[in-house]
């Protein structure tokens, strides 16, 4: 059964990552890669490694691929000119992607790790914990450092992320929402009893 | 234990924390009413963390489990960091001002980009390594295109970050392989499974990965195409920080990789960075030769004496990692002082870096055109000043570590490179009168800058102030 789940999951994969290069129109490319990592999602699920399989459907589907989509529909991008500057390189990128390819199937034929290697490679995931509360255990305790290094990096992506894009205007008028909160009917208008007959 | 860690990263933590408590500060008072005063506290800072950092710290420290190592050699870099990035952000000070480009934001960026660097001199895991990298690069992009209204300088910034995406993917992917092949991250655990002195095939593929991600960052040729237009296009002050801390950063890091992680295995990637260097050293020399806009040339330039740097890496032996933390750190005095000319070239207030602006500079301005001449000759190796001495240490080391044919081609090339620079000289002492002279710039710090680097360069050969003692204990910690 599991190994039937695999196949269906690996194909899948394949074939989304496939289409999502060959097929003509983007938004189709982006469905594909959807598909692409759902699966992969799947296969996280059968090497039993529950919580990254939710974090690439999150993450990865949840936003990554809705915001390529939206960036694909909403930008104005001329895809089939893009495409045909494209065609021109496909023989230089066929050439390297074989030599590649070759490359990949030496190293991985002599697929060979020393004991040494055998010897480090510990038991990361404790067998009597969940995923989740195991990745926190190492994330908060051996990896501390890194964890506080990846918070500064989004720190300063979100500064960056400021400091490129925020102007201040002085020539527009800003809501100010203290001032807003502390009006009240007596300093915003004026009851005047006007007579009948006669004008103000 | 933790308690014990945590003093070991202690520069690291105080900076960090300057960071962004001074954000918050600036953020809830005057915004860049305060950028001044954060450019000067920033690299007071710096300068009290270096002098802290060289005289306080004593022997090889492991923290984190081995990911961070703060051993004689880190110590060395982040010194070299450390003072070269107070030096550039003081001169930047005036010409952001003036340019209206001086936010509270660029001296905090600076700080966190150097705590990045910090972490990567001293990393001793693939993952730490990777962290560092990309809290240093995250911030150099912003400030490559802090020029926001300006083509070139967005340009610039996406270029870097784009290339830079890239270059990062292939080291995550070297990582990855090394990872599997090995089965750690580690450094320490990597240069186990290599004891014998061969690596198995995959994890020479990872080495080989990761040699191109490192290349990227130093800039070396095949890797080298988004300098020119990232120095070009980024405000000049970020353009001297660009040529001068990340890339000591980088080769440091370079050096840590290769010896802490492959260092049984010497052989295996020398010849790869003997590649790199000697393609580095010509491309420089020759592809500058053109380049009529200085910050370009300055660009080539640095491309090529990365590859000078790189010989000394590529030698492979502990006198090697020392030519080269000697190099760097004369690489770096050199580019401080040159940069601080080139930030005070002004025409009617606008920034100039066309080399034919400063025609018979010499006859306005004989001061700050000798302190140039002496500059461009070190920055060629020509023999009585401290450049020469940089190109001498890295061409011993590559001869003694039999790569003879490598300190041949580095002789030929710094002859052709040296063209360049004294073409520069030319122009500024026999080129022909122009009536749009530059402006005489008023900058103390600037002038100050550029007489400290060059009389540096003068004096320095006397016993090159004794970095040459530090570099040895340096490299002796990393090499053993």
């Amino acid at each position: 059964m599991s190994v039937f789940a695999f196949y269906l999951f690996a194909i899948c994969t394949i074939a989304g990552g496939l289409f999502t290069v060959i097929s003509r129109n983007p938004v189709h490319s982006v469905l594909w890669l959807i598909l692409a990592f759902l699966s992969s999602a799947g296969l996280f699920v059968l090497l039993g490694a529950e919580f990254v399989a939710m974090l690439l459907v999150i993450v990865y589907v949840g936003a990554v691929a809705v915001l390529f989509l939206f960036v694909v529909m909403m930008l104005d991008v001329d895809f089939a000119e893009l495409k045909a500057e494209m065609a021109r390189y496909v023989p230089l990128a066929l050439l390297f992607g074989v030599i590649i390819l070759m490359q990949f199937a030496l190293a991985f034929g002599a697929w060979e790790s020393n004991a040494a290697a055998e010897g480090l490679r510990a038991q990361v995931v404790p067998v009597d914990r969940h995923n989740t509360e195991a990745l926190g255990m190492i994330l908060y305790d051996q990896y501390f450092l890194l964890f506080q290094l990846a918070g500064l990096i989004l720190l300063v992506a979100m500064i960056g992320a400021i400091v490129l894009t925020l102007r201040h205007r002085s020539d527009v008028k800003r809501q100010n929402v203290l001032a807003q909160m502390y009006r009240d009917p007596a300093k915003a208008m004026e009851l005047k009893d006007v007579k009948p007959g006669q004008g103000l | 234990m933790l308690s014990a860690d945590l003093g070991i990263i202690l520069p690291e933590i105080v900076l960090a924390v300057y960071a962004m408590l001074a954000l918050l500060g600036a953020v809830y008072t005057v915004k860049d009413g305060a950028a001044s005063l954060l450019v000067w506290v920033t690299s007071g800072l710096f300068l009290a963390l270096a002098v802290w950092i060289g005289l306080n710290g004593a022997g090889t420290n492991i923290a984190f489990n081995g990911m961070f190592v703060d051993d004689g050699f880190a110590r060395f870099a982040k010194v070299v960091i450390l003072v070269s990035a107070a030096a550039v952000l003081l001169m930047s000070e005036a010409y952001m001002t003036r340019r209206g480009l001086l936010r509270f934001e660029y001296p905090l960026l600076i700080a966190l980009a150097v705590v990045g660097m910090m972490m990567m001199v001293s990393a001793g895991d693939l993952m730490a390594l990777y962290m560092g990298l990309e809290l240093q690069s995250l911030a150099l992009y912003v400030v490559a295109s802090l020029r926001r209204d300006s083509l070139k300088s967005t340009e610039a910034g996406l270029k870097y970050f784009v290339l830079g995406a890239l270059s990062s993917g292939l080291l995550l992917y070297g990582a990855s392989l090394v990872y599997g092949y090995s089965g750690t991250t580690l450094f320490s655990g990597i240069i186990q499974t290599a004891v014998h002195g061969d690596l198995s095939l995959g994890l020479l593929f990872g080495l080989v990965f990761l040699i191109s991600g490192l290349a990227f960052k130093v800039s070396a040729v095949p890797f080298h195409m988004w300098t020119p237009d990232v120095y070009e296009g980024s405000p000049t002050p970020v353009t001297a920080f660009f040529a001068t801390a990340p890339k000591v950063a980088a080769m440091a890091l370079f050096a840590r990789v290769m010896h802490d992680a492959f260092g049984a295995a010497v052989s295996d990637w020398s010849q790869v960075i003997a590649l790199l260097s000697v393609l580095s050293m010509f491309l420089g020399a020759i592809a500058a030769i053109g380049q009529t806009d200085i910050k370009r040339l300055m660009a080539f330039s640095s491309i090529a004496h990365m590859g000078y740097a790189l010989m000394g890496l590529a030698a492979g032996t502990a006198f090697g990692v020392q030519a080269m933390l000697i190099y760097m750190a004369i690489y770096v005095t050199m580019n401080v002082g040159t940069f601080a000319f080139i930030l005070s070239m002004h025409r009617d207030g606008q920034p100039v870096s066309n080399i034919g602006s400063l025609n018979m500079y010499s006859k306005r301005e004989p001061g700050k055109a000798l302190a140039m001449l002496v500059l461009l000759f070190s920055l060629a190796g020509v023999p009585p000043l401290v450049g020469f001495f940089g190109k001498l240490y890295v061409l011993r080391a590559a001869y003694e570590a039999g790569l003879a044919w490598l300190a041949i081609a580095g002789v030929i090339a710094s002859v052709i490179g040296a063209f360049y620079y004294l073409r520069i000289v030319f122009y500024m002492y026999f080129g022909e009168e122009r009536d749009d002279a530059l402006d005489s710039s008023r900058s103390p710090i600037l002038w100050g800058m550029l007489m400290a680097s060059a009389v540096i360069m003068v004096v320095g050969v006397v016993n090159l102030f004794g970095i040459e003692g530090a570099a040895a204990a340096a490299a002796a910690t990393l090499v053993n």
